[in-house]
């Protein structure tokens, strides 16, 4: 693996060497001494265009882990006020020296073109690109279903499980990865979203679509739910809003103590996070027994030192 | 006064071979074979195809405010390398060409450099603000005689502004050129919306916001009686409102683009601004139905919407990069790959295609888009159907290099170009002939 | 000289005798820890293991075994492919103040056994580290040597030593390779 850029491009047998390693992973830290030796010399620079100190320090904490030298790159910019560009920020962490850049950006297709800009040697690890792809957010809610609902998780897959993905998923770069992972590890995946929130050209995903998480419980045997993150100002835009408030998207889309009551009784709950309490989800559904939402968390530091070790111990990341 | 030319054996428009000669700027003879006159330059033009110079509706000189991408004169260069005899110079230029000193100054530069004949577009609305009529009239009646009106870059999207203008520049038997777009429906937008938007994550730019325009302004024209030139079409939907509205009866004209008629949204796969464009690159069935259009005469015009954009303005994230692409020195060549040489064109439908019906659209066809026949003016354009090459951004006479061609193989070009008898661009084999 | 170098009774043979010096090395085995080093390091912890426990019948020979995978501590991570990484298990009373013994199946250059000392560390502080190989084929690059050796083999760099294990490979041999 030279980068991990987007869930499409991993077959089965790559996603499972992923969660299988993160296992490995999440295994050494449980120990006294959690820091591991593995990536000794090796820098890694997480490259962050737009802030998110969750997943930077969870990025962060993996590195370090793996002792690893960890360099954190905040460039600020954004479409309407352009900053450094990407190319001049691809040269200089080059000129530095880095064996991994793992970069967050707010345009969709920032992370593929530092891999293949021809600007860097390094490997890229895609922390989020726009509304593009998160591949390290759907291995760890990969990660965390297999752990939870699969009886012998190592070397197997998600055959046989239904993973609904609700909220905004026109937006959502957590949906987008989901989708292919999940698919491509054998469980059947259904969007759960007001159609203004389905992208036109959903067709061709490898999921079902619903339009309201009422009819996703009635109709699929859920056994992990995964509510998404929705932004509030895009209910309130006015004439471009998605949606016609913020109450009305509780209704027919939030996870309340009733409907996480008709799900199956050994279904989790998932969010990516951070959470809109009272709005995509009730206090009682995020803090209930089968809220994953927490050890999410935790997983997501074992899978980002799984997926930094592959990208990095082979002999391609040597150069 | 220039030597006289004969250029021996073209092929006229692909279809009658014969010999052409050109005396003070004029074709003074078309004959089966001509004694060339002692001081005469002879240009053995055996495989070539002889076209009417070619005129693009639609360029981006870039020139004046953006002199980095572009400027009158490297603009000219690359449209007589490309086979250009005339080009109309969108308004979008910075300050804008929304009064008679901008256009007048475009169009004497153009003049000067002499390698194109450079008509300026004017402004439709002040700044291209799309809220106030520009001082059109004082266009029209400026030395660069502006017919065609154009907020390119931005649609004239007020429907009230929009009658207005097609009302007003009958006054001078002008057209109004209009870059359908909805505004609303393409807030933010990035690419075509579609399968490959909804799996890139870029924000979708939806045929509709292109065809409800093109509807809408057919309307208009027909309710006012005026005449609408709709640029670059991209979709098949407005494929078939065209053919409607001309069925219809309506004084409407469409044009494609060599890129509409090549590439599809696929493209965007690689992240890579060369192929970010207004309006955005669409499927492979619209590139189809663009196709079809321009061989039954639904769309009457191919032009470039040649846009030049500095390297920083390209070489960036997708969303923050300018839209738009070159276009002049590669139209030619993409029109063979994609239309003559698929059999769906002839040179001679080229020639129209290009040639004679932009220059009537432009209201210049008393000079350009001429038959190639005794006493016209010798604009001529001859091309050579074999003479591939593969296209490389940094060896075009632009300015900018952001072609979306960069790697690409074009099986023929220009390989000579006269302005009223001067040549403004001779091909390394035929450069000889003229020393 | 190639070829098969040790048959299965050979083996059975060395396992018996080093866990005899095991035991008696350590006065007993009350505090043996077996960490075998995978890949077939781990199956020859358990045979002495339950080699132990015929000497001494109160060992436990299933809960004196544990697995050492060394890869994250290997220092030449960065020169061969990508390693898959494999299982760490340490038996449920930890390792500090144990005897640990390592368990592998070749040694060699003694690189193996440098990861496997800093892989202890982390895991606990037990009170001395002790080294048991099937084979021992000298060309030894770190100062390290071994305490149990089941035979001592003479081989050129160039060659190639290959332990077979029947719980792996469906046989117990060790056969000496001439490399390419």
């Amino acid at each position: 693996m030279r980068h991990l850029l987007s869930t499409k491009d991993l077959t089965r047998d790559d996603a499972i060497l992923i969660l299988d390693t993160a296992a490995q992973m999440a295994a050494t830290q449980d120990r006294e001494v959690r820091k591991l030796p593995t990536l000794r010399g090796k820098t890694v620079v997480n490259l962050f265009f737009e802030d998110s100190t969750r997943t930077r320090i969870s990025f962060e904490a993996a590195a370090k882990r793996l002792s690893a030298d960890v360099i954190n790159f905040s460039a600020k910019g954004s479409s309407v006020s352009k900053g450094e560009s990407l190319k001049d920020t691809a040269l200089t962490l080059q000129a530095m020296g880095a064996d991994a850049v793992v970069v967050r950006h707010w345009a969709s297709g920032a992370a593929y073109q530092l891999a293949h800009g021809g600007w860097l040697h390094g490997s890229v690890l895609n922390a989020g690109d726009g509304t593009h792809q998160h591949p390290t957010q759907s291995l760890l809610d990969a990660f965390t279903i297999r752990k939870h609902l699969v009886t012998d998780p190592t070397g197997n897959d998600l055959t046989g499980l239904t993973v609904a993905i609700v909220g905004d998923v026109l937006h959502s770069r957590v949906a987008r990865s989901n989708v292919h992972l999940l698919h491509t590890l054998g469980a059947k995946v259904v969007l759960v979203a007001p159609a203004t929130l389905v992208p036109v050209g959903v067709e061709p995903w490898p999921c079902d679509v619903v339009h309201t998480l009422d009819e996703a419980i009635e109709t699929y045997d859920i056994d992990a739910l995964m509510m998404l993150r929705v932004q509030r100002e895009r209910m309130t835009g006015g004439g471009s809003a998605f949606f016609p408030s913020p109450a009305e998207y509780t209704r027919l889309f939030g996870l309340d103590g009733d409907r996480l009551r008709r799900l199956p009784d050994h279904a989790i709950v998932m969010h990516p996070g951070p959470m809109n309490r009272g709005l995509e989800i009730s206090a009682e559904a995020a803090d209930s027994p089968r809220s994953v939402i927490v050890e999410q968390v935790a997983n997501g530091v074992a899978v980002r030192m799984a997926a930094l070790y592959l990208l990095l111990a082979g002999e391609e990341g040597a150069q | 006064m220039s030597r006289p030319i004969v250029i021996e054996n073209a092929s006229l428009y692909g279809d009658t071979t014969a010999s052409l000669l050109i005396e003070d700027g004029v074709i003074t003879k078309v004959a089966d074979a001509i004694d060339a006159p002692d001081d005469a330059v002879v240009v053995d033009a055996t495989g070539l195809v002889a076209l009417p110079g070619l005129v693009d509706l639609h360029t981006h000189l870039r020139e004046p405010g953006r002199e980095d991408a572009e400027t009158i004169e490297t603009g000219s260069r690359a449209a007589a390398r490309g086979g250009w005899t005339a080009v109309f110079a969108m308004a979008n230029t910075n300050p804008v060409a929304d009064t008679a000193g901008v256009v007048e100054q475009v169009w004497s530069r153009g003049r000067e450099i002499g390698l194109v004949d450079v008509f300026p577009v004017g402004a439709v609305t002040v700044g291209l603000k799309g809220e106030h009529l520009s001082e059109m009239g004082a266009m029209a009646n400026s030395k660069a005689k502006v017919r065609l009106f154009s907020d390119d870059g931005v649609c004239v999207y007020d429907p009230v502004i929009m009658r207005r203008a097609l009302e007003y520049v009958k006054t001078f038997d002008g057209a109004v050129v209009q870059h359908a777009q909805d505004l609303r429906l393409t807030d933010g937008s990035q690419m075509h919306e579609g399968e490959v938007s909804a799996e890139l994550g870029l924000a979708g730019w939806p045929a509709v916001a292109e065809e409800s325009i093109v509807a809408r302004d057919a309307l208009l024209a027909e309710h006012v009686g005026s005449r609408v030139h709709v640029q670059h079409l991209s979709t098949a939907g407005s494929v078939e409102i065209i053919r409607w509205a001309k069925a219809r009866g309506i004084n409407v004209t469409a044009e494609a683009t060599p890129h509409h008629l090549l590439l599809t949204d696929e493209s965007a796969r690689t992240y890579d601004p060369l192929f970010k464009v207004n309006p955005p690159l669409r499927t492979q069935s619209d590139v189809e139905a663009l196709r079809e259009a321009v061989a039954d005469g639904t769309i009457d015009i191919i032009a470039t919407d040649h846009a030049p954009h500095a390297s920083e303005d390209k070489d960036c994230e997708w969303a923050a990069a300018s839209f738009g692409m070159l276009g002049l020195e590669t139209a030619l060549g993409v029109i063979q790959k994609a239309l003559v040489d698929t059999g769906a064109l002839t040179w001679r439908d080229v020639a129209r295609l290009m040639s004679e019906t932009p220059a009537r659209i432009g209201k210049v066809d008393a000079e350009h888009g001429r038959p190639l026949a005794e006493g016209e003016p010798a604009n001529i354009t001859l091309v050579d159907p074999t003479a591939a090459w593969t296209v490389d951004g940094a060896q075009l006479a632009s300015r900018a290099s952001n072609t979306p061609y960069g790697g690409m193989e074009l099986p023929g070009r220009a390989v000579a170009t006269l302005l009223r008898g001067v040549p403004t661009h001779l091909d390394s084999q035929l450069e000889g002939a003229f020393a | 000289m190639t070829g098969t170098i040790m048959g299965a009774a050979d083996i059975s043979r060395a396992l018996t005798r080093i866990a005899h010096e095991i035991v008696e090395r350590n006065d007993g085995a009350a505090d043996v820890v077996l960490m075998g080093i995978p890949t077939r390091g781990l199956p020859i912890a358990h045979r002495l293991a339950s080699r132990i426990a015929d000497i001494e019948p109160g060992y436990d020979a299933e809960h004196a075994c544990g697995a050492l995978d060394i890869t994250m501590y290997r220092d030449d991570l960065f020169k061969n492919p990508t390693r898959t990484i494999g299982t760490t298990s340490v038996p449920d009373a930890g390792i500090d103040d144990a005897v640990v013994v390592l368990v592998d199946d070749v040694f060699h250059t003694g690189r193996t056994i440098r990861a496997a000392l800093d892989a202890i560390r982390d895991l606990g502080r037990p009170r001395a580290v002790q080294l048991a190989a099937l084979v021992d084929r000298g060309h030894r690059e770190l100062p390290i040597r071994a305490d149990f050796v089941g035979k001592n083999i003479p081989t050129a760099r160039s060659e190639r030593v290959d332990v077979r294990l029947e719980e792996i490979d469906g046989e117990d041999a060790v056969i000496l390779r001439k490399g390419e």
